[in-house]
C-alpha cells in the first residue's frame, strides 16, 4: 500500500497480469489471482499428501490436520446427504478446502483474495447448480420434479408454491455465489479502510495520538475476519450438501 | 506494484471498472479456475482421500482387532478364575473331609483302646477281687484249724489227755454258728 498517495480500499482487488498469455484472441494471462489459486492448492496438497504420508496409526501434528480436514468434510455429507452422497465427497472436499484456503491466506497482508472475486464464486456455484440438476435428472428421471411439489399442499395454492419452489430453485447459485463473494469483499474493504484510517491519523500531527485505537479495531476485525473466513468456507460447502440432497432424494 | 498495466487498460478501454466485475480477465480467471481446481480433484480424489481413509480404516480396524483379543483374553481370565475357584474349593472340601475321616477314625481308635484298656482293668480287677477271696477263704480255714490247734492244746493242757478232736470240731462248728 502506497503510504502518502489517497489509499484506493478497491484496488486490492484489482489483477495484474505477470505472465500475459493470449490464445486464439482470448486472454488467459498468468495473473496474481491464478498465483493464489495455486498457492491455495499447493498448500492443500501440502497438507493433505505431505500429512497423510506416514500413514501413522497416531498421527502427527500435520496428519492430524489432513485427518481432521476429511473426517470435518466427511461427516458433514454423510450427515446431510446420507452414504449415496459420499460419491460427491472429493468434489466437496475440495470446494471447502479450496475456499477456505483461499480465504485464510487473504487474511496475510499484501496477498490477494481469490474469493473476492465473483467470477470464481460464480463459477464454483454454477457448478454445484449444474451438477444438482445433471445428477438429479440421470438418477430420479422425471421424479427429480418432485422437487418443485412439496407434498401435503392444498391443490388450489400449489401452482403459486411451485413458481415460488422454482424461482428458488433458480435463484441458488445467485445468493450461493454473491454470499461468499459480499462476505469476502466487505471483510477486505473494511479491513483496508481501518488500516488506512490508522495511517492517515498518524500522518494528521495531534491526531496521531488516537491512532491507536483504529489499529486496535483493525486487529479485531481481522480476528473476525479470521471467523468469517472459515464460517463461509463452511457455509458454501453446507450449503453444496444440502443441494446435491435434493438431487439424491428430492420427494423430501 | 504491479497493477499499473492493469489500470491502463482500463483507461484505454474508457472506463473504470469495479475490479471484480470486470468482465475483462474473465477469460483468464476462468481458465487458471479450472486448472487449479483440477489439479486439486485430481490429487484429492487420486491420492490424498484414499490414504486418510485407509488410515482411518487401518485404525479402526486395529480397535476393533484389540478389542476382540481383550475380550478373548478378558474370557480366559474369567475361565481361569473360575477354574481356580473350583479347585480351591475342591480342595477345602477334600481337605475337611480328609480331617473329618481322621478325626472319627481317631475317636474310634481311641473308644476301642479305651474299651480293650477297660476290659483288661475290669479282668485284672475281677481276677484279684478272686484271689482276695481265695486268700480269705484260705485264711478263714486257716483260722480253723489253728482255733481246733489251739483248743486241742488247751484242753490237753487243762485236762492232761488228748483231746477229743470230734467234739472240738462239734464245738467249733456250734460256737461258729454262735458268733
Amino acid at each position: 500500500m502506497a503510504s502518502g498517495t489517497a489509499i484506493n480500499p478497491i484496488e486490492q482487488f484489482e489483477l495484474s497480469r505477470w505472465v500475459p498469455i493470449h490464445v486464439f484472441g482470448r486472454d488467459f494471462s498468468f495473473t496474481n489471482a491464478s498465483f493464489y489459486m495455486l498457492l491455495s492448492v499447493a498448500l492443500i496438497s501440502f497438507v493433505m499428501i505431505v500429512g497423510s504420508r506416514q500413514r501413522a496409526l497416531v498421527p502427527g501434528r500435520l496428519q492430524g490436520m489432513a485427518e481432521m480436514a476429511h473426517d470435518f468434510v466427511a461427516d458433514m455429507l454423510q450427515s446431510t446427504t446420507g452414504k449415496e452422497g459420499m460419491r460427491f465427497f472429493p468434489f466437496v472436499f475440495c470446494l471447502f478446502m479450496f475456499i477456505l484456503f483461499a480465504n485464510v491466506i487473504s487474511l496475510v497482508p499484501y496477498t490477494f483474495s481469490v474469493t473476492a472475486q465473483i467470477i470464481i464464486t460464480v463459477i464454483m456455484s454454477l457448478t454445484v447448480f449444474f451438477l444438482v440438476i445433471i445428477f438429479g435428472i440421470a438418477k430420479n428421471g422425471v421424479h427429480f420434479f418432485k422437487l418443485f411439489v412439496p407434498p401435503g399442499v392444498p391443490i388450489y395454492i400449489l401452482p403459486l408454491v411451485v413458481a415460488i419452489e422454482i424461482i428458488s430453485f433458480f435463484s441458488r447459485p445467485v445468493s450461493h455465489s454473491v454470499r461468499l463473494f459480499a462476505n469476502m469483499l466487505a471483510g477486505h474493504i473494511t479491513l483496508q479502510v481501518f488500516g488506512a484510517f490508522v495511517l492517515l491519523l498518524l500522518g494528521g500531527g495531534f491526531w496521531a495520538a488516537i491512532a491507536p485505537l483504529p489499529f486496535v479495531m483493525t486487529l479485531a476485525m481481522l480476528a473476525l475476519e479470521l471467523l468469517v473466513a472459515f464460517l463461509q468456507a463452511y457455509v458454501f460447502a453446507m450449503l453444496t450438501c444440502m443441494y446435491l440432497n435434493d438431487a439424491l432424494h428430492p420427494g423430501h | 506494484m504491479a497493477t499499473e498495466t492493469t489500470s491502463e487498460v482500463h483507461h484505454e478501454g474508457g472506463h473504470e471498472a469495479f475490479p471484480p466485475f470486470d468482465a475483462q480477465h474473465y477469460p483468464s480467471q476462468i481458465f487458471w479456475f479450472v486448472v487449479a481446481f483440477a489439479i486439486l480433484y485430481v490429487l484429492m480424489s487420486r491420492i490424498a482421500l484414499p490414504r486418510v481413509g485407509e488410515i482411518k480404516k487401518k485404525r479402526s480396524d486395529t480397535i476393533a482387532n484389540e478389542l476382540d483379543q481383550a475380550q478373548k483374553l478378558q474370557a480366559q481370565a474369567d475361565a481361569a478364575g473360575a477354574a481356580y475357584e473350583k479347585t480351591l474349593a475342591d480342595a477345602k472340601a477334600r481337605a475337611q473331609s480328609v480331617a473329618q475321616d481322621m478325626h472319627a477314625k481317631l475317636a474310634a481308635e481311641t473308644a476301642s483302646k479305651r474299651h480293650e484298656l477297660e476290659a483288661d482293668l475290669n479282668q485284672r480287677l475281677a481276677a484279684a477281687e478272686a484271689q482276695i477271696k481265695d486268700t480269705k477263704e484260705k485264711a478263714m480255714s486257716n483260722v480253723g484249724t489253728i482255733a481246733r490247734d489251739a483248743a486241742a492244746a488247751i484242753v490237753q493242757h487243762l485236762t492232761g489227755r488228748p483231746a477229743d478232736v470230734n467234739a472240738i470240731a462239734r464245738a467249733q462248728s456250734e460256737g461258729g454258728g454262735r458268733s
